[in-house]
């Protein structure tokens, strides 16, 4: 039952995770680039929200989005202004930018907001009126599985589906994989690549808001650094499960997730993130590409 | 100076460089000029220098992205800690220390860079990249989870993995001392680094640096950057290569944080995260891929940059990024180099690379 309880808390944080990941996976099927910026999209998501529920007295969905416009706009923004310069440049020149716009948000979110966690309001509260938890009883009560949980795995597999069901169906998506494929042919066939770019990274920022959402029902004290250790971790789950693979993103999000969980309660807190950075390893020696991820060879 | 190679004459300009300024701080400092605070950076500038000329082997050199630099420094500075620290009775004398530290600490961040590079060098590109974070942030948890005293029986070392163990279970005798303690990293270290110290690292670093650049295993490992495919094909060794590469470059990085750790008599495992990597990796990239000299200007530039700032407090970082962005997007992007390229008298359009 303990095995139980820890593997669901680990499958809603692996929710978490999968969500940033699919951000962060479909910017670098597209881009080709390491978006290090990602992890603070959900920082501002989470403040933005935050903001919405407190200061404008909004409902916590309308905040929800809310919080999903702006940072819609904010990766438009970020992308047109730092990230389209430099498509010719080396992959390291973007990294450091992208380095240099994580510190930008970071710090401009420590002016607007201060350096004192805020603390958040969770979008379904974790307990009821008399303090008892908010849960779904299963197995005469002696399992609970938060409504929180419940909610976040379900955005999780809704976004999931609805994504490859957009890149595999829709225009838009099309364009996305043509790009990702070959850019230059690509924009022979007269599809827009930057229209597309600009479209993706909204699409992964709208989704690093919900993350920030999610993430911060759940651990409810938001800092200007909130974002950056999930967007490492989610980095990690993207690579994980094979970066530019939605699908993978998802199963990488998961087991990172689960993992996590798992080495919390069975063998030790302090080097949680250890045991998941030696599977990550091993799984990358095996599987040089990622647990879904294409292995391409090199031709000569 | 007309009959030497254009790359020996570049050098020996940097070195002399390198050596004027070394006699400048100095008259400074004797003179009363520098203030404490600018003398207090001095070391740890000297550090930083160090490390992104040895993370520019690796970037720049041998063209894989590390983004783990900071766990070698990580290991140098507390086997250096841990080093001096036990040395303490037995070697009084402490520029022999701290020589023994670096060194030990050097040894050490090798070994450690020998044993990850086993795995790492199998990868490639980004993947390498992420694998490096990895043992980055694993390193640093467990130092984290280190416990280490020492007396006349010798080192005590606990790996407190679960968090229970404390202090006491180190059984020290009465004269012993903690070196490290767990999260709460090392403390009442004695500082002995010295700006000179630092110097005499740089020296050497940039020494063997460049020698190893224009030796034979030095064009081997740029000509796996360039095509690796060729490079194989004309019967050098890949792996091989790669790891004299990386292996310096770890040991070069662990020197430089024994001196790092033995500046402060407090250090936590928690300064050298991801963040410190990427810091060094900003020197690397803005000074230039494989410039040695440019890397040595932009540490020092970059890490004095926010210090000086440090009137503007609540801008500082700000400041920092948009400066980090904007010089990314004028060195990079086409638009603005061709807008510079117009305030460039006295050149000719063809030449710029």
């Amino acid at each position: 039952m303990e095995f139980l309880s820890y593997l669901i808390s680990g499958i809603s944080l692996g929710s978490v995770y999968a969500i940033i990941a699919l951000g962060y996976t479909m910017v670098y099927g597209i881009a080709k680039m390491l978006n290090f910026a990602h992890g603070d999209v959900i920082m501002v998501g989470g403040y933005i929200s935050f903001c919405g529920m407190m200061y404008l007295g909004l409902n916590g969905w309308v905040a929800l989005l809310l919080a999903m416009a702006v940072c819609t706009v904010l990766g438009i923004i970020v992308e047109g202004l730092a990230y389209r310069p430099l498509r010719q440049a080396t992959s390291l020149a973007v990294l450091i930018t992208a380095i240099g716009v994580s510190y930008l948000l970071q710090n401009t979110a420590l002016l607007v907001w201060g350096a004192t966690p805020k603390v958040y309001q969770s979008l379904i509260p974790l307990t009821d009126a008399s303090g008892a938890p908010n849960a779904l009883r299963l197995m005469g009560g002696r399992l609970s599985i938060s409504y929180m949980s419940l909610l976040t795995m379900a955005a999780c597999i809704i976004i999931m589906v609805g994504l490859t069901l957009f890149t595999s169906r829709s225009k838009m998506g099309k364009a996305m994989r043509a790009c990702s494929e070959d850019k230059d042919a690509a924009r022979l066939m007269g599809i827009n690549v930057n229209t597309t770019i600009s479209v993706t990274f909204a699409i992964g920022s709208a989704l690093a808001a919900v993350a920030g959402v999610l993430l911060c029902s759940f651990n409810p004290t938001l800092m200007p650094t909130t974002g950056s250790m999930p967007g490492i971790r989610a980095f990690t789950a993207a690579v994980f499960g094979g970066i530019g693979s939605i699908p993978g993103a998802f199963l990488g999000g998961l087991l990172i997730g689960v993992i996590e969980a798992m080495a919390k309660a069975y063998i030790s807190t302090q080097l949680a993130n250890s045991v998941v950075f030696a599977v990550l390893i091993v799984v990358l020696l095996v599987r040089p590409a990622g647990l879904l991820g294409k292995y391409v060879p090199e031709k000569v | 100076m007309k009959n030497l190679k254009p790359h020996t004459r570049r050098n020996l300009i940097t070195f002399i460089g390198l050596a004027v300024v070394w006699i400048v701080v100095t008259v400074l400092r004797g003179q009363g000029v520098l203030g404490r605070s600018a003398s207090g950076l001095l070391v740890p500038i000297c550090c930083y220098v160090v490390m992104a000329l040895s993370l520019n082997l690796t970037v720049g050199i041998m063209g894989e992205l590390s983004l783990g630099h900071a766990g070698f420094m990580g290991i140098g500075a507390f086997t250096g800690i841990i080093v001096s620290q036990s040395l303490m009775r037995a070697v009084p004398s402490v520029p022999l220390r701290l020589i023994a530290a670096m060194l030990v600490g050097a040894v050490f961040a090798g070994i450690f860079g020998f044993l990850i590079g086993i795995p790492v060098l199998r990868l490639r590109g980004d993947y390498l990249a992420i694998v490096t974070l990895a043992f980055g942030e694993i390193i640093k948890e467990l130092i984290t989870c280190l416990l280490v005293g020492v007396d006349e029986h010798g080192l005590h070392i606990i790996f407190n993995y679960k968090g229970l163990k404390g202090v006491e279970d180190l059984h020290l005798s009465e004269t012993g001392q903690v070196i490290i303690k767990g999260a709460q990293g090392a403390t009442g270290t004695q500082p002995i680094a010295t700006f000179n110290a630092g110097m005499i690292l740089i020296f050497l670093t940039l020494f063997i640096i460049l020698n190893v650049i224009y030796s034979r295993t030095g064009r081997a490992i740029m000509a796996i950057r360039d095509n690796r495919i060729a490079a194989e094909s004309v019967g050098i060794e890949i792996t091989r290569h790669k790891m004299i590469a990386f292996v310096m470059s770890a040991a070069m990085a662990g020197a430089a944080g024994a001196l790092y750790g033995l500046n402060y008599s407090n250090l936590v495992a928690a300064k050298f995260d991801f963040n410190t990597s990427i810091l060094v990796l900003v020197f690397v990239v803005l000074g230039g891929l494989g410039n040695m000299r440019g890397s040595i200007i932009a540490a020092v530039l970059l890490y004095v940059l926010p210090e000086a700032l440090r009137s503007m407090h609540d801008y500082r970082m700000l400041i920092y990024a948009v400066v980090l962005i904007a010089v990314m997007l004028a060195t990079n992007s086409p638009i603005a180099q061709s807008f510079f390229a117009r305030f460039r008298f006295g050149r000719k359009g063809g030449d710029e690379e």
